[in-house]
């Protein structure tokens, strides 16, 4: 299922990525926040209870959807675009 | 020679570097976006059709005209997109560009760090599917997408309407607009809203089209709960219950004065926009010298107002650089200021602060996302004593998390002045602090 839902611009070219080592596809022009929402239904996990979170803010305030990539890092997903064959992680978050 | 600096690129950025380059001055002007415009008038990537018209509406002419600015100023100036400023001190700004660390020295320095929405948590605000009012916007002006299938909108201010008009033009299921301001609100506020009619026509304009096409629009009602479980599942107020995956809310705006604080300005708590905010003369000069300010970063007025300031705050700059400049001009802007200022007061008067908001907020309810602190948690310790924002900070860790209470600390200072009994202007004011925005580790530092 998909949070977000595409209204417009959808004629732009698919780009391939992973998301968790799965195949999902996106659109060129995506933020990784984009890409993710539209076919998954959060991005990463809270820091104290691991409970589901989707972002908030989408201009590079609230720190709420940090996403991992192949390389280690993290990045806002909200502020990062999507790149052809990109490996996409959500950390799951951590319990007390 | 060390240049002007100027922080944000949105209408208040642009106008101030447009100024700049017309006499003579070529500044740095520093954006953290990639393409400029800033949240109000934040451009599509590269690759999108649609035209200013479709994604602007009436401010299409505004955000084409900024950008065609910027588009000029580009290549002439010191531009730097996607670049974070996270640290001010002693002249020199620190950097961040994709992983790379830089500083840059400043001769005089213009702060146009713009706003963020305001937020007021209400139970479940941290689900998936609940985003700002300016997120919702961003979701459809930047990436085409709506935030859900059936999208309700919360809260109040002009926003409110804007988006969701924006939504259910663009064809989004909207479900329903729950402002808490009551009509009456909005009646007392006409005489002061008729000094801009302009602006007032069409915030008029979106919430009667909202009506005629069947969007139910309640008035004077808080939204009291977000149902659901791995995401939204329905909204609650009074007795009403309603279906729908998303929800976007927000309470008007607030400045971004982290970046303000560390370059040692002086605030003072401001009774109009409920908040501390860095202290400016009428041409926006701070407390500290060389040191200017202009647009929403300094206090909420908006896009117009922060064209005006950025343009009056690049005159400062010129004039107190010893550089000359037509002396009309600025006494014109700053009665135009002054005109916003008024219409600004009637939309206060119109989308009032809910002020019973810390009163109703349940022991249980997730007040700081980061952080993960209860409403009851920060009573707890008003309980023990503590009143001052900081101080109670250390003790519960309330806006001490990521986002540095970007989007919990002004509801967090509103716990504390209920439960101690304070005033609001009286629990003190979260300081910032360096780094201002995360940073990863293993930062590459040019020589």
């Amino acid at each position: 299922m998909a949070l977000f839902k595409r209204l417009t611009e959808t004629a732009r070219p698919v780009l391939a990525f992973t998301l968790d080592g799965q195949p999902a596809t996106g659109l060129l022009g995506d933020t990784l926040l984009t890409a993710v929402l539209t076919c998954a239904e959060h991005l990463r996990g809270s820091d104290f209870s691991a409970e589901r979170r989707a972002g908030f803010c989408l201009m590079g305030a609230c720190q709420d959807c940090w996403v991992r990539l192949a390389d280690g890092q993290r990045v806002r997903a909200c502020s990062t675009l999507l790149e052809a064959g990109q490996a996409i992680s959500r950390d799951p978050g951590r319990q007390l | 020679m060390k240049p002007v600096v100027i922080v944000g690129a949105g209408p208040a950025g642009i106008s101030a570097a447009r100024t700049l380059l017309d006499h003579g001055v070529t500044p740095c002007l520093v954006d953290e976006s990639l393409r400029g415009g800033g949240q109000i008038y934040r451009r599509q990537p590269l690759g999108f059709q649609r035209t200013a018209k479709q994604i602007y509406g009436f401010e299409a002419s505004k955000a084409e005209a900024v950008h065609r600015t910027l588009d000029e100023l580009a290549p002439l100036i010191d531009y730097r997109p996607e670049t974070l400023v996270w640290n001010a001190e002693d002249g020199r700004l620190d950097l961040l560009n994709n992983g790379h660390a830089a500083s840059v020295e400043y001769s005089r320095i213009i702060v146009a760090t713009g706003a963020t929405d305001r937020i007021l948590p209400v139970p479940g605000w941290t689900l998936p599917g609940v985003y700002s009012l300016g997120a919702a916007q961003i979701a459809l002006k930047y990436q085409g997408c709506a935030i859900g299938e059936r999208v309700a909108f919360c809260g109040s201010g002009p926003l409110l309407y804007l988006v969701a008009y924006q939504y259910a033009k663009a064809g989004a299921k909207v479900v329903a607009v729950l402002d808490s301001a009551p009509l009456s609100a909005q009646c007392r506020a006409l005489p002061a809203l008729l000094g801009q009619p302009a602006t007032l026509a069409k915030g008029l304009y979106y919430r009667a089209w909202l009506t005629a096409h069947g969007v139910p629009v309640h008035q004077g009602v808080t939204l009291q709960q977000i149902d659901g479980e791995q995401r939204v599942s329905g909204i609650r107020w009074r007795k009403h219950t309603l279906a729908c995956d998303a929800v976007a809310f927000a309470h008007a705006l607030r400045s971004e004065t982290q970046l303000a604080d560390l370059l040692g300005c002086e605030f003072a708590w401001n009774p109009l926009n409920r908040a501390w905010l860095p202290q400016r003369d009428r041409a926006g000069r701070s407390s500290v010298d060389g040191v200017y300010l202009a647009g929403d970063g300094a206090g909420i007025m908006g896009a117009d107002a922060a064209q005006m300031a950025g343009e009056r705050a690049a005159l400062a700059v010129l004039e107190d650089a010893g550089v000359a400049i037509d002396h009309r001009r600025p006494v014109m802007l700053e009665r135009q200021l002054a005109r916003i200022q008024r219409f600004r007061q009637g939309l206060e008067t119109a989308f009032p602060f809910p002020a019973d908001w810390a009163a109703q907020a349940p022991d249980d309810l997730m007040l700081c996302r980061c952080e993960e602190v209860r409403v009851g948690d920060i009573r707890t310790v008003v309980d023990e004593g503590h009143w001052e924002i900081n101080r109670v900070k250390a003790h519960c860790r309330v806006g001490m998390g990521r986002c540095q209470g970007r989007m919990c600390g002004l509801a967090a200072a509103e716990i504390v002045a209920e439960r101690s009994g304070r005033a609001i202007e009286n629990v003190g004011r979260l300081r910032g602090q360096a780094p201002i925005k995360p940073l990863p580790f293993g930062v590459e530092v040019q020589p």
